[in-house]
């Protein structure tokens, strides 16, 4: 059964997943290597944050991909997208409280109420993990027309990781900066009158690159 | 084809002796040479030019002790080497030691002036034969809440302050570190202040534990750690222990640092160690200790308080950070 679900992924679906996965990889055998430079829990931390953050981005632009270019294979790993941005940012926060912290709940719990970056990290995972547990089919049915503004939720958490990562590098914001245009773009390109303006003329090549995609 | 039995190879501790032997072997064998070379005392070869390898490059990484006073272990020398704070480079730390792998340290002068009553030029190599090297093993406590315990070599500053002989006005000493964009890239970045600046005052300078470090292990300087000569003030904060310093100055007034310039609300002139007063994004009350797992508690100035608590007394530190 699960094989046979497996083998009905597409290439498209495959190749997310596999991308999705491998800096998952890639810092497992770091880690086993020990090149994961002198202060390993601080890059573990900083790399897991980055990939989370970069997937929820990714994962926010496969709607407009879809209004706007008519590249539907997009829909169809959007829901994997954020679930993998959940899952580097729980490892992200295990590597902090667990790791780093060692549990050490007196010395999490002032991080976490003093420091202005740690409070807008946590309420974005508090998001994310109610986005995660309600991501089944299920519960979409359950919670009808309330799924879809709970799940427009995402978007406050994607500003809140914007704001944690600017407020936690030092002087040179340059990378976070990028990283709000981008989110910015996304928001914007879902502004009702944007979004009409920009969908009316989908590309003639976009066709053969989802028939292509679809197997 | 014949089995090999598990018994005829070599046992663990015999192979682990043998490295161990060959390894000493070297040691004895570099070790004569150093012998030779700088007739029993670890110093600079005064004829030392930057186009030879100065002795103690080729040496292997040595330390008195093993720990500080309060057992902590030695960080290992490649974590010391490898794991830099150094912007004017990059700000990635584990990829100063590369980029700065060709930076020129000789010929290198520092210029001691400002208020003093006798102003000079030194050459680098001049003040290592004047003032020598003794190794002092500190701890290294990094604003960003992770530390390390290095066998530095140097000599403590007073040395050089009292014969400069600062005048009664000046009340701040004040470092530089080169300037040189070619040779620092990090330098061009507009994000900070160039030259980094960092300041004491003169109390501070004048205490004992405050180094003019040239080597650490037993070994000069490699640029990554800040060669040819850096600031070591164990009890403040590590950003405070300036590297590759050209320019000491006494002045009147309190140096603005390049952390003060940059964020003025999260970098003070002081830099104190102090576990009870926070960095306003991160908690200062314990620290990773790089090359070991978990965290440990901060002490307060770093360990040092019974010999610099007194330059403090009746000093606001929440508001002196």
């Amino acid at each position: 059964m699960v094989l046979k679900k497996w083998f009905s992924f597409t290439r498209f679906q495959l190749l997310v997943h596999g991308a999705s996965l491998l800096p998952f990889l890639i810092l497992v055998v770091n880690y086993l290597t020990g090149n994961l430079t002198y202060d390993p829990i601080q890059a573990a931390m900083q790399r897991t944050g980055r990939y989370a953050m970069v997937l929820l981005l990714i994962s926010l632009t496969c709607t407009p991909l879809n209004t706007i270019l008519g590249f539907r294979p997009a829909l169809k790993v959007r829901r994997a997208l954020g679930l993998y941005a959940f899952f580097y940012a729980s490892l992200h926060f295990f590597i902090f409280s667990v790791l780093d912290f060692q549990l050490n709940l007196s010395l999490i719990l002032r991080e976490i109420v003093y420091k202005r970056y740690i409070i807008v990290g946590t309420l974005a995972l508090v998001i994310l993990i109610a986005l995660a547990i309600t991501s089944t089919q299920r519960s979409m049915k359950r919670l009808g027309k309330l799924w879809k503004t709970l799940h427009q939720l995402v978007y406050a958490s994607a500003i809140l990781v914007i704001l944690h990562f600017m407020w936690v590098v030092k002087s040179d914001i340059r990378e976070p900066l990028l990283y709000g245009a981008v989110l910015a773009l996304l928001l914007l390109v879902r502004i009702p009158a944007i979004r009409k303006k920009l969908s009316a003329r989908p590309p003639r090549w976009i066709a053969p690159v989802n028939r292509a995609l679809a197997k | 084809m014949k089995k090999i039995l598990s018994s005829e190879i070599t046992p663990e501790n015999l192979y682990l002796s043998r490295r161990k032997f060959i390894k000493q072997a070297a040691l004895v064998v570099a070790g004569a040479g150093v012998l030779a070379a700088c007739n029993g005392k670890l110093k600079l070869n005064p004829g030392t030019t930057a186009s030879q390898t100065p002795t103690g490059i080729t040496t292997p990484p040595s330390a008195g002790a093993q720990t500080d006073e309060y057992g902590r272990a030695l960080t290992e020398y490649d974590a010391v080497t490898n794991f830099n704070n150094y912007y004017e480079f990059t700000t990635d730390k584990a990829g100063v030691a590369r980029l700065s792998e060709n930076f020129k340290t000789r010929p290198w002068t520092v210029e001691v002036g400002g208020l003093v009553n006798n102003p000079k030029t030194y050459d680098v190599d001049d003040l290592l034969n004047q003032f020598g090297e003794e190794e002092r093993i500190y701890r290294l406590r990094c604003v960003e809440a992770w530390s390390m315990v290095i066998p530095w070599l140097g000599f403590p500053l007073h040395k050089l302050l009292k014969e400069v002989e600062p005048k009664a006005s000046a009340k701040y000493v004040r470092f530089e570190t080169l300037y040189d964009p070619e040779q620092m890239p990090g330098q061009k970045s507009p994000w900070y202040v160039w030259p980094y600046v960092e300041g004491l005052r003169v109390d501070e300078a004048m205490h004992d534990l405050t180094l003019i470090s040239t080597g650490l292990y037993g070994k000069h300087l490699l640029p990554q750690n800040g060669a040819p000569l850096r600031l070591v003030v164990p009890w403040k904060y590590g950003f405070k222990s300036i590297k590759s310093i050209v320019k000491i100055d006494l002045v009147e007034e309190m140096p603005t640092s390049l952390w003060m310039a940059a964020a003025p609300q999260e970098y003070g002139f002081y830099a104190n160690v102090n576990p009870q007063v926070d960095h306003p994004r991160w908690s200062q009350a314990s620290e990773r200790i790089i090359g070991d797992s978990g965290r440990k508690p901060t002490l307060m100035f770093n360990g040092y308080e019974e010999e610099v608590a007194p330059l403090y007394s009746g000093l606001d530190l929440e508001k002196w950070y």
